[in-house]
């Protein structure tokens, strides 16, 4: 057993030499997606490199509005990377037989997704050069921001051990050893819940923000990820099977699809039962709310959308719910509807808001500015073309392309050769490892 | 193509084969293109990273800094370096040599202030006798007090004008109520920073260490007086208009990216002086002084007024009081005055 750890650990460089190489392998479709993918991210570094220099004051946010664009990205992110347990709890624990070999492409979003709200997070620091400071004096357990740093950090290297270990395994045509990840994958369940749940303590913690200070902050995030995050993936899986074949069942999508349909209801529910609470009583702490759905003393720039989440929310609602939902373009529209308006929901309904007006009663609004929705944009580019890679190295390894003792084939037809002959000798290995581990 | 592979393989037709002897992938034209596509990218990368160059002239990337320790961390050694690194940085940049110092709490003193409503005319000279003393950045423009302009009949600082621009003050129907810093003794931007960046002092004031916040502004958004500042860009002051009489934890000039606030001017407070807002009240509607001490103005208000604190509500515990005269000021004459440097 020592000899061949031994060698598991000596092919591991090989294997991501291998994998990095086959990032830069593909047909025109794919150096064009990851060309213009590279470039939108080179346009984020070089404005923040330019807000680096600067300082924030390349953004929008002042110090009445002093989170914004960023913060409601990060919040977004969370929620995508807490979703990909959508896929998870049906597989290991309800033992989904459709779902289980795409459970990784949801645990490598997830890995993304937290890569992308640490991206966000250095780039609305003010001083990112002191971000060892917080291993030197780490104010746990009192500042909410440093729970949430343990969570992002553990849920981000639990995912990398899941899923590098399965991938890992598969290459070297082993079986998984259940022991080595099943535990992580409960740890990981819990602990996909939490990092939206500590997120939103962040804000609903704080007593002078009457808009956060709320309880049903927390299950409205979880929610709104749970339908926005699995109808992310709900595209996504479709991308993949288009692009590369990879085996998507009609089951798994409409399992998909009845996931997201309950928790977007939830969320409306949630949302309804927020704005009830805020208009009825009609305290004065309802300022923040009544300047987001209807203005305040002429200021109005975050109603056109919140209206504009309200109508995508429940439009992607209404179809879910009717018989047109069963049309895939149809769904996919009403999954782009929610993308969209639980984006606008979090960032424009939820962060932003609640620091208008101040504190103070001062009405200052917020538009960002250019440079930073190209950090933004930068950002979520290179979020991308880090999901492609690993999508793109990903698949060939679970079709046994490339493994330990195969040389990887671009030419169709030796792949296709190559596929047969494997197929019968991965066939039962797959499945073996496929039923228990993916 | 293939991709190279550094072992002994098998290809299709079962016949070993040993890749990285010939790698078979690797032409003279792939390799030209291969060649090309990396320096490509090197370039744009660079090129996208080309602002870092103005960093070149900067002062706040010095391994001094990095390295520098927490404020409760330092010895004598450490703060007697750190505040000759600061003197020096000062000196270079404003052309002014500092005295700078690290100026310690009294014992048996917790600092409080009393602002009386009645007497207050909205003139904001404490405002801008605040930025002067405190060196704070005159562009973009950062005040630690505002003064809202309230109507009378209500205390809901909802109702307040925050930009009231009069050619004389005060407005008949109309009270003025300054905020600053409320140096609560339950703060809650203390509670969430996550580098302990920020912290109460025994006598009660709530200080920052610049050299330490990360600036992620969390302490920003807990504070429900709005009483902290953010520095957007690297702050500007005119040369001739620095106070060279500085604190560590109070008025030295910050850096882009950090939080600042009120620290009831701490480098003269803890002195005996009074601090600046307070000096340059034209009516005498500031109180400051020691709460422990029995014949102190503050405990005398405290004892004698009726007094409030915003948002009590919040159980943040201001150590800041409002009042008002036990008299009628409508039918009384109120001193009249000019606002100050409106447009400073």
């Amino acid at each position: 057993m020592s000899g061949d750890t031994k060698t598991l650990f000596r092919e591991y460089p090989r294997f991501l030499w291998r994998c990095f190489q086959l990032s830069f392998v593909g047909d025109w479709k794919y150096y064009t997606w990851m060309f213009f993918l590279s470039v939108v991210a080179l346009f984020g570094l070089n404005a923040y490199a330019k807000q680096f220099v600067q300082g924030l004051i390349t953004t929008g946010m002042t110090d009445q509005v002093s989170w914004a664009l960023y913060i409601a990205n990060f919040t977004y992110l969370v929620g995508v990377a807490a979703a990909a347990v959508m896929l998870v709890i049906p597989v290991y624990i309800y033992k989904n037989k459709d779902l289980h070999n795409l459970v990784i492409f949801g645990e490598l979003l997830a890995v993304v997704a937290i890569i992308m709200c640490l991206l966000f997070i250095t780039a609305d620091l003010g001083r990112p050069d002191r971000f060892h400071h917080l291993f030197l004096r780490f104010n746990f357990p009192m500042s909410i921001l440093t729970w949430d740093v343990i969570a992002l950090n553990g849920y981000l290297l639990l995912n990398l051990h899941i899923c590098g270990y399965l991938i890992y395994c598969a290459y070297n045509n082993r079986r998984p050893t259940r022991k080595f990840y099943i535990p992580f994958v409960f740890v990981a369940i819990v602990w996909a819940i939490s990092i939206h749940t500590v997120t939103a303590f962040l804000y609903s913690g704080l007593g002078g923000r009457p808009f956060w200070n709320s309880a049903v902050i927390a299950p409205r995030f979880l929610a709104s990820a749970f339908a926005a995050g699995p109808a992310l993936i709900i595209l996504t899986l479709q991308v993949i099977k288009a692009s590369t074949g990879y085996p998507v069942s009609e089951k798994a999508i409409s399992t998909l699809k009845g996931i997201v349909t309950v928790a977007l209801g939830i969320n409306m529910f949630l949302l309804i039962s927020e704005v009830f609470t805020e208009f009825y009583t009609g305290t004065t702490h309802a300022a923040s709310a009544r300047y987001l759905f209807f203005g305040l003393h002429g200021y109005s720039a975050l109603v056109p959308w919140i209206w504009t989440a309200i109508g995508l929310n429940s439009f992607a609602l209404i179809v879910l719910l009717t018989p047109a939902g069963k049309k895939r373009w149809v769904l996919n529209a009403a999954c782009v509807a929610m993308i969209v308006g639980i984006w606008i929901e979090k960032g424009m309904g939820l962060i932003v808001p609640a620091f208008i007006p101040s504190p103070l009663g001062e009405i200052v609004e917020y538009v960002p500015t250019l440079n930073e929705i190209l950090v933004c944009t930068g950002i979520w580019a290179f979020g991308l073309l880090i999901y492609t890679i690993l999508v793109r190295v990903t698949i060939p390894v679970l079709y046994g392309e490339l493994t330990v003792d195969t040389v990887y084939h671009t030419d169709p037809e030796k792949k296709l050769k190559q596929r047969q002959a494997t197929k019968e000798a991965t066939k039962e290995a797959m499945k073996e490892s496929a039923s228990v581990s993916l | 193509m293939q991709l190279p592979i550094m072992t002994n393989t098998t290809n299709e037709d079962g016949c070993p084969t040993r890749q990285y002897a010939s790698r078979p992938g690797m032409t003279r034209r792939s390799f030209l293109r291969r060649g090309t596509a990396a320096t490509g990218a090197v370039a744009a990368i660079a090129a996208s990273l080309s602002p870092l160059r103005e960093l070149a002239d900067t002062d706040e990337f010095t391994v001094a800094n990095f390295i520098q320790k927490h404020y409760k961390e330092m010895d004598g050694q450490d703060m007697a370096k750190a505040l000759e690194r600061i003197s020096a940085q000062v000196e270079k940049r404003y052309d002014i040599r500092p005295n700078i110092r690290d100026i310690k709490p009294m014992d048996g003193v917790e600092f409080v202030y009393a602002l009386n409503l009645t007497r207050c005319i909205g003139c904001r000279k404490c405002v801008h006798a605040c930025v002067a003393e405190n060196n704070q950045s005159r562009s973009p423009e950062i005040q630690y007090i505002r003064v809202l302009e309230m109507p009378r009949g209500t205390n809901d600082i909802e109702q307040g004008n925050h930009h009231y621009q009069r050619a004389t003050v005060p407005s008949e129907d109309h009270y003025y109520m300054p905020i600053q810093c409320h140096q609560c003794a339950s703060p809650p931007c203390v509670k969430v920073c996550p580098v302990e960046a920020t912290w109460q002092e025994p006598d009660g004031i709530t200080v920052i260490d610049y050299d330490w916040c990360i600036g992620c502004r969390y302490c920003e958004a807990a504070c429900p007086y709005w009483a902290r500042r953010f520095n957007f860009s690297k702050p500007s002051i005119p040369n001739d208009k620095i106070n060279p009489n500085m604190s560590y934890l109070s008025n030295r000039p910050r850096s882009k990216g950090v939080m600042e606030k009120c620290t009831f001017c701490l480098h003269r407070t803890r002195e005996g002086k009074m601090p600046a807002c307070l000096e340059v009240c034209p009516t005498g509607a500031r109180k400051f002084g020691n709460i422990l001490d029995p014949d102190s103005d503050v405990r005398k208000i405290l004892e004698s007024k009726r007094v409030f604190v915003l948002k009590q509500d919040l159980g943040t515990l201001p150590r800041f009081f409002y009042y008002f005269d036990e008299r009628d000021p409508i039918n009384e004459k109120v001193p009249t005055g000019t606002p100050s440097g409106g447009d400073a």
